[in-house]
């Protein structure tokens, strides 16, 4: 168990690497100096020239990668072109919004998806199945930030219930959770529907109900604990799209969170603070998944033998 | 028995596929819907009654009337005659986007299961790091880099497909590989570029369509938010995603400009998912 832990780890590695030169190599596929891009419009040629040494761009490529992957690891992600502010406090002060706001919408999405997958893999074929399935394609069609807008226009504008962005209370999550989490919900409920189905029909639970088990402990204790390991996969690359589409969302929202910050920043053109979000995000994803996998493993012993 | 074997022996391969897909009414409405619009896109000039880009002063913010289906907006312009219009430029970023990435995508993972071993494993390994990026938050950076606009949307959202077709192709390439009949072909002697193109890359196709689909839902999603945080079609053309951004301000005053292009975008992806889906019960179960 341990040995595939690590071996888990150690992959990772190679990817971030990979992810990090990406990164790095952005800011150079630029047209212009990188100096001048990272200090801005409005600097002066010493501050240029400052930026020049901090960035050890007078000498190769490979080892302006390493001083750049250095301080990176020691989170020191430069100066915001746009406050002056170090990019690492820019970023702390707009992480927290943007991590409840993911947290809240993966907690709704998955207890309905799931809810709404083994209702209809229970009631499969019947009106309820039916009635699920037409609002999982739909949920998976909707798009979110025209969702929201709608809501805006509904709840907030014409009732005056809800406010129509910022963070400001638990009030202010219910609309962008619930559009951000419609799509996730409706992934989860199709992809329930379907592994509680397969199971369905496996040996061990057409046992049990031959020996008489009651109805309700053949779903709960024989159907629904096995279906819900693959469902576990899914949740990490679900994670992934919740962390993109809170973009798109924190924009419609005016949510205080990374999302709204990597927009402006693109607007900008504040390219420290965009290459660190990059960075972010992507190393996010990646250790999600990497959670998931090893979440995985403890509930499928299967997995580690192979 | 014997009876229904023979039958399904003498059917082609697509009168075999249409006799599944007829029956699936749902996917065979999408797909009508979907060669409506495309055709209404192709037409945009017949069918627009207005110029989608000429405001009319005297006709600012109004509501939905027999004149103008789905009102104006704020310059007067008519929403509907903008929506087709649009649809041309929503349609042909998820079309481009989906054929240049799938093509990369299928030849990588056509190579890398046919010819295997290292290539393959460094292929492979440059797809995780393609899908090590969430969601939208690749087609940022690329936007980022090469600028707003169509085209770069166009590329940010095809390099992203491509590790989706790669791993797809992949798996399938291995398995074809193993087929009798490649075997079969491989042992007569035919050259290994023609063992792909001609032997293996039909077999994957059926798998490739429906991701194609699918995909293309994906990418019209994207590439309208990425519109409407303003780094894909800017204002004032007429893509669906920019639609929404401008009728943000008028929420709750002329909630039309807001409802009928994102009705639009909810139409077409939900059209190519319910297609997706039933496609992939009429050629391939194993999906």
């Amino acid at each position: 168990m341990l040995s595939y832990f690590a071996r888990r780890l150690a992959g990772t590695i190679p990817v971030l690497v990979a992810v990090s030169i990406f990164v790095f190599g952005f800011v150079h596929a630029l047209p212009g100096d990188p100096a001048r891009l990272v200090a801005g419009p409005e600097a002066t040629p010493a501050d240029i020239a400052a930026i020049r040494v901090e960035m050890g761009l007078d000498g190769p490529l490979w080892s302006q990668y390493l001083i750049w992957a250095n301080n990176a690891v020691h989170f020191r992600l430069g100066r915001s072109i746009a406050t002056r502010q170090a990019v690492e406090e820019v970023i702390g002060e707009r992480f927290m919004p943007t991590l409840w706001l993911t947290l809240v919408s993966m907690g709704w999405s998955m207890v309905a998806g799931v809810a709404i997958g083994v209702i209809s893999g229970v009631k499969r074929g019947r009106w309820q199945d039916q009635a699920g399935m037409v609002m999982a394609i739909s949920g998976v069609s909707f798009p979110g930030f025209w969702l929201g807008l709608l809501l805006i226009s509904l709840f907030s504008v014409h009732l005056g219930w809800l406010p129509t962005g910022g963070d400001v209370g638990w009030r202010s999550y219910i609309m962008p959770s619930f559009a951000l989490g419609l799509g996730v919900a409706a992934v989860m409920a199709r992809f329930t529907r379907s592994a509680f189905i397969e199971v369905s029909s496996a040996d061990y639970v057409r046992t049990a109900r031959m020996k008489g088990v009651p109805e309700r402990s053949v779903v709960w204790r024989h159907t629904l604990r096995n279906a819900l390991i693959p469902v576990i996969t899914l949740t990490g690359l679900q994670f992934g799209f919740l962390l993109g589409g809170s973009i798109v969302i924190e924009t419609v929202f005016t949510w205080p969170g990374l999302g709204r910050l990597l927009v402006d920043s693109v607007a900008y053109r504040d390219y420290p603070v965009i290459q660190a979000e990059i960075m972010l995000f992507s190393a996010e994803f990646v250790f999600i998944n990497l959670f998931v996998d090893l979440l995985y493993a403890v509930v499928n012993p299967e997995i580690r033998l192979t | 028995m014997s009876a229904a074997l023979a039958d399904a022996a003498i059917r082609s391969p697509l009168a075999e596929f249409w006799r599944r897909f007829r029956r699936k009414w749902l996917a065979l409405g999408a797909g009508l819907v979907l060669l409506a619009l495309i055709a209404a896109a192709i037409a945009a000039p017949l069918v627009a009654p207005f110029d989608p880009a000429t405001p009319d002063y005297n006709a600012v913010l109004q509501a939905p009337t027999l004149l103008h289906l789905c009102g104006t907006d704020a310059y007067g312009r008519d929403v509907f005659s903008r929506i087709v219009w649009g649809g041309r430029v929503s349609l042909s970023i998820g079309f481009l986007s989906v054929a240049l990435g799938g093509t990369i995508g299928v030849l990588i993972g056509l190579i890398a299961g046919f010819v295997g071993g290292r290539i393959d494993g460094m292929l492979m390994r440059m797809m995780d790091v393609l899908l090590a990026f969430p969601g939208i938050v690749p087609a940022i950076a690329v936007v980022a880099v090469l600028g707003p606009g169509i085209d770069n949307v166009i590329y940010a959202i095809a390099i992203f497909s491509v590790p989706v077709f790669a791993r797809l192709v992949r798996g399938i390439t291995l398995a074809i590989k193993q087929a009798v009949y490649v075997q079969a072909a491989r042992s007569i002697g035919v050259r290994p570029m023609m063992l792909m193109l001609r032997h293996i890359l039909p077999g994957t196709l059926p798998s490739v369509i429906v991701y194609a689909s699918l995909r293309l839902s994906t990418s019209l999603l994207t590439a309208a938010s990425l519109s409407f945080i303003g780094l894909g079609a800017r204002p004032p053309s007429a893509e669906w995603g920019a639609m929404l951004a401008d009728g943000r301000a008028y929420l709750g005053v002329a909630d039309h400009i807001t409802l009928f292009p994102g009705v639009a975008i909810f139409v077409t992806v939900l059209a190519f998912n319910l297609l997706g889906d039933g496609l992939r019960d009429a050629l391939d179960q194993k999906l």
